[in-house]
């Protein structure tokens, strides 16, 4: 019993993480960030699911969200369009202090 | 800002260096002007007025020694200094090239604007779109074909997609018609009932808002042409309707109520329950347009006794194209379709049916209902967080009533400035002065002129639209520019001035010229 217990939490601690993974491949800033905060707000709010079938349920919830976010990251990846103005600064990579500066593009398609 | 600045930065910038490169070579001119023409003539071949070489590129070591005499001077670095009145830093003033690169590497962080525009269309959800490509590659049947597979196969997901869009707004999947969108719902439905009551001659009298939707109300201003009395309500000042108004409109002949339940502008909400009993007990049918309430809201037509209500699949994170109108059943409406033809969707919208939309549509509809709580909880947190941040600046009150309210419309007018030069201001922000349609022309709002507002406190408004995918670094974002941009707006302005000195504008009289 507790062994099938202990290979339940880690099953759902590792779908956490690959959904987390996933979240965090979506190019588009919006929906990085609503993908990383519904997955820890749904986690979140079952954590204190104790029944195993309902946690088998939400854990089949969970995979077939992961499949997705799989296939929308990739979509999301090709269609890659420039960085919002929040996205700036936040991300550490580029400040400005040595010369790494790479692009400087308009807003919109034109 | 991050537009704006580095422009103007360039700008000066470059003026300065034209400046600088033209006094240089003035001071060398007066002994190479002299010299070169023999030179020209003597070796026949052409030079330059002062010859370039690796030597004489003194920028490089210029800026250095300016930097150095900079730092001894006041004994801070120059880039960490910040030069008064212009907001750029002391070593963009020294060397316009650093400088310009730094700001665009600023720039670097993106340049495309936040999106708070979510009552003109929000974003479609990757859920959305992820239920929609199987529809797009290789399940293309028709869904009107009842002989093959590829048609059963389609029907089967559309009537799926229809019985979520059903589940969400407590109807019968049968009583849901898809159609283009809102507007079309909209026409078809005030179009619809006023026509085939026509046929019968009994009733010619229709009741609307006059905040309503242009659709709407360009529809009734049609059946007007056609013979009919339409009567546009006024609504209070806070945007909602009077019943005791609606009671008195009503006439034995008339046919149809039409009035929206989220209004697209102001975000408040009508009172639907009360008109729709009103509309019941009256035999009057009853139309709403839900385009900005289904899927935020909850809505349970056979609750709020809604006759007729119209849809929309892009304000609930689905594909734009897409939309439903809901015809109730029991008690039967009846309308005139428009659109004649093959005789699909009980006949009342014919033309075969785009399934991937519909079925984007009837994800969309699902996804909204299993996450209403969650994402009302969330708006709602982060709508109060941008009006308490906004109405903290003075001068600024909310447009519509504060309490029956969609909290994912925000609409704050900013008295002393032009709306329009603010949402210039704001290139970082996605943002408008009220409905899309209505964006192109510099008109203030006719749904804020409703409200009783004066021309210039509707030229001054602006509407926030707060969704799922807005977050909170948006909103702080948003919050700071505003408040910088305003300030800096009214700081121009002249009226402002007087403000500030206590002059009350009403009592100035202006001169003629």
């Amino acid at each position: 019993m507790t062994a099938a217990h202990g290979d339940m939490a880690y099953q759902v601690r590792s779908l956490y993480r690959a959904l987390n993974r996933a979240a965090r491949q979506f190019a588009a800033y919006n929906f990085r960030d609503y993908a990383k905060r519904r997955t820890r707000d749904a986690f979140r709010e079952n954590k204190n699911v104790a029944d195993e079938g309902r946690i088998r349920e939400l854990m089949s919830k969970g995979e077939k969200e992961l499949k997705m976010m799989k296939r929308q990251t990739v979509i999301s990846q090709f269609f890659q369009l420039d960085r919002l103005v929040v996205e700036g600064g936040k991300e550490g990579r580029q400040t400005g202090r040595r010369n790494d500066i790479i692009r400087q593009k308009d807003t919109g398609w034109d | 800002m991050s537009n704006i600045a580095p422009a103007a930065a360039r700008q000066a910038l470059r003026a300065c260096s034209r400046r600088a490169a033209t006094s240089s070579s003035s001071a060398i001119r007066p002994s190479s002007l002299v010299a070169t023409p023999l030179a020209f003539r003597g070796h026949g071949r052409r030079n330059y007025v002062s010859e370039t070489k690796p030597a004489q590129a003194t920028v490089d070591t210029t800026i250095k020694a300016d930097q150095r005499a900079f730092l001894q001077e006041t004994g801070k670095k120059p880039e960490d200094v910040q030069m008064p009145t212009t907001g750029i830093g002391a070593d963009a003033m020294m060397s316009p090239a650093a400088g310009i690169l730094k700001q665009a590497t600023v720039m670097d962080g993106g340049t495309r604007p936040i999106y708070l525009d979510m009552q003109a269309t929000t974003p479609m959800d990757p859920r959305v779109l992820d239920a929609m490509l199987p529809f797009y590659t290789g399940l293309y049947g028709n869904p009107h074909s009842r002989t093959h597979a590829y048609g059963w196969e389609t029907e089967k997901a559309v009537e799926q997609a229809r019985a979520h869009i059903a589940e969400l707004i407590g109807a019968d999947p049968k009583e849901i018609i898809f159609t283009s969108g809102a507007t079309e719902s909209n026409n078809m439905s005030i179009k619809g009932v006023a026509r085939f009551f026509k046929r019968s001659g009994k009733k010619r009298h229709i009741i609307t808002c006059q905040t309503e939707h242009k659709c709407v109300l360009d529809s009734c201003r049609h059946l007007q042409d056609e013979g009919f009395d339409v009567t546009y309500l006024p609504v209070q000042s806070t945007g909602l309707i009077d019943m005791e108004e609606l009671e008195k409109a009503m006439r034995p002949d008339t046919a149809l109520v039409s009035i929206m339940t989220v209004n697209n502008e102001i975000g408040v909400v009508q009172p639907v329950e009360e008109i729709g009993r009103l509309c019941r007990s009256k035999k009057i049918f009853f139309h709403t347009d839900g385009a900005q309430a289904v899927g935020k809201i909850p809505i349970d037509v056979n609750k709020l006794n809604i006759d007729l209500m119209s849809i929309s699949a892009h304000k609930i994170y689905g594909p734009k194209g897409m939309g439903a109108c809901y015809v109730r059943r029991r008690p039967r409406v009846r309308l005139d379709p428009i659109i004649s033809g093959g005789g699909q969707e009980r006949g009342l919208r014919s033309g075969t049916l785009a399934p991937p939309l519909a079925i984007g549509f009837g994800e969309a509809a699902r996804i909204a209902k299993e996450e209403m709580p969650y994402d009302t909880k969330r708006i709602t947190a982060l709508s109060e967080r941008l009006k308490d941040g906004l109405l903290s600046m003075e001068h600024t009150s909310l447009n519509g009533d504060p309490t029956r309210h969609y909290p994912g419309c925000v609409n704050v007018s900013f008295a002393y400035v032009e709306g329009e030069s603010l949402l210039m201001a704001l290139k970082d922000i996605a943002l408008s002065s009220g409905s899309a349609c209505t964006s192109a022309s510099l008109e203030p709002s006719y749904v804020l002129r409703a409200l009783g507002n004066s021309d210039e406190s509707a030229h001054s408004s602006i509407r926030f639209g707060i969704g799922r995918f807005t977050s909170e670094a948006e909103i702080d974002y948003v919050l700071k520019a505003v408040r910088e941009r305003v300030t800096f707006l009214r700081e121009l302005s002249p009226l402002w001035e007087l403000v500030q000195e206590g002059v009350d504008l009403n009592t100035i009289e202006w001169s003629q010229h």
